[in-house]
């Protein structure tokens, strides 16, 4: 069963590349293959390291939100009192202070999905890939969650590929929008988003380009153009 | 904590309600002491024999205790073996099965006439009894482990042994535990099995030792007692046992929702 076929993405470095799509049009695929956790049939991945979070946080319980957070450090070699150090920088940074400690069970859905992030920063990969990380959240937490991951990615800049079913997050937080279709996903358009940041959901041009996406992916307005261009 | 006290309060007056029917059915008269003792009697005798009862007590929990750990040892290396290995599991899974079907009753005569009235024999048949249970919760608690986990260790650069070390060890710990918290009430029959083939040892050897010889000379009393006794013990272990699981694995009795 071809998960993907004919899609062509690339994103440059620094760069912020959304891809949607609806329901098993291979978007958690298309991860894979630049994690190299999947190889591809076809075509080739030309992909620095990446490092993948994934929609459900995957916290080991037993360990603390520091000690999660600085699980790869642990893997590389670190001890954990120098691994604990280096997470415990970034969640000051972040503004997680105060929550080194706790469980994860102790913790919020929106508290275990940035810990999660922090995870994900401190593999030291120059490649983040994102599925769907805010897709277990509810609304309110999901929309403060998108703010927060938008100054993270300020303070620490990474080339980032972010999979999501919300036409708006992408928006709010791309620079580039890409359009899959149902499986096998295929890409339907490339929605430029040159807007500065921070950008708030309200704002006319996000909600013109939220349209324009809303369009390639057979869902906008009756009577609104169809459009299939590369950006 | 106060919530506890008020739900222990019927199963407290129940016991109590059933203690005083049997006091009155021996008291009347209706069966002799020596067949059924009353519980005043019991305690009499346990209060009196305390130091005889303790002493066996000892040794029986040596038992117990010795088994428990080799069976929990032998039990989780025999779990993770087979979790990392199918073609292990092929061959032993269907031998450790069959360890639960020889009935312990056979068994114990065997070992006890092959090893001695030592405390090996007594050993084995512990471990035969709680190593099984350990073995499968091992294994499944070792399946349980979310495949996505082992999966984005991968992303992050670990190699098969530290997924294991970081998320499938942590997870086997308690399960083993489970398994041994099961077993040994069972296991505590077994070292009460093992403990009567052994034919004359005096009265120093055990409390199953100790049952055994006070029915034969008619000492009801002190049987009983030596019964209870064994009873708070194993209901004691299957407690401690608990409790363990539960520290070892605070997070494991919370519901997770998303929306706090």
């Amino acid at each position: 069963m071809q998960a993907l076929t004919g899609v062509s993405l690339r994103a440059g470095h620094g760069e912020l590349l959304a891809v949607v799509g609806p329901s098993g049009c291979g978007k958690t695929t298309l991860l894979e293959l630049v994690c190299g956790l999947q190889a591809a049939d076809g075509g080739t991945v030309e992909c620095a390291p990446a490092a993948l979070m994934p929609q459900h946080d995957l916290l080991l319980p037993w360990l603390s939100a520091v000690d999660n957070a600085a699980l790869a450090l642990r893997i590389a070699g670190d001890s954990r009192a120098q691994a604990r150090g280096k997470a415990a920088e970034l969640f000051a940074e972040l503004g997680l202070q105060g929550f080194e400690a706790a469980h994860p069970h102790e913790l919020s859905g929106g508290m275990r999905q940035r810990v999660a992030f922090l995870r994900t920063l401190l593999s030291g990969k120059p490649v983040l890939c994102l599925d769907e990380p805010f897709g277990a959240l509810d609304a309110i937490t999901r929309a403060e969650m998108q703010g927060w991951l938008g100054r993270a990615l300020e303070r620490e800049p990474r080339t980032v590929v972010l999979v999501t079913h919300d036409v708006e997050e992408a928006v709010v937080l791309a620079d580039r929008v890409a359009v899959l279709s149902p499986r096998p996903g295929r890409v339907r358009a490339e929605v430029e988003v040159d807007l500065p940041r921070p950008r708030s959901r309200t704002d006319s041009e996000v909600i013109a380009l939220r349209e324009r996406a809303l369009v390639a992916l057979g869902m906008g307005d009756a009577g609104g153009v169809r459009e299939d261009e590369r950006g | 904590m106060r919530r506890r006290a008020i739900d222990a309060t019927p199963a407290i007056v129940l016991v109590l309600v059933l203690l005083g029917a049997w006091e009155i059915y021996v008291d009347s008269g209706a069966t002799s002491s020596s067949i059924l003792p009353a519980p005043h009697a019991i305690a009499e005798s346990l209060w009196g024999n305390a130091g005889l009862l303790g002493h066996n007590l000892a040794i029986t929990a040596e038992e117990v205790g010795l088994g428990l750990a080799l069976a929990l040892a032998l039990g989780f290396a025999l779990g993770v073996l087979i979790h990392l290995s199918p073609p292990l599991r092929r061959a032993c899974y269907p031998l450790t099965v069959g360890s639960q079907a020889v009935p312990i009753a056979v068994i114990a005569p065997l070992l006890v006439f092959l090893l001695g009235f030592g405390l090996l024999p007594k050993l084995i048949v512990i471990v035969l009894i709680c190593f099984f249970p350990v073995v499968v919760t091992t294994v499944d608690g070792l399946a349980a482990v979310d495949p996505d986990q082992l999966k984005l260790l991968r992303t992050l650069d670990a190699s098969r042994l530290q997924a294991f070390r970081f998320a499938e060890l942590p997870a086997a710990l308690p399960a083993a535990i489970s398994g041994a918290r099961i077993a040994v009430t069972v296991g505590v029959i077994g070292a009460y099995i093992a403990e009567s083939q052994t034919a004359t040892s005096g009265a120093y050897s055990g409390l199953g030792r100790e049952i055994d010889a006070d029915l034969s000379s008619l000492q009801t009393p002190r049987a009983y007692a030596a019964a209870v006794v064994l009873f708070a013990f194993a209901i004691a272990c299957f407690y401690t046992l608990s409790e363990i699981e539960r520290r070892l694995a605070p997070w494991a009795n919370q519901s997770r929702g998303d929306i706090r």
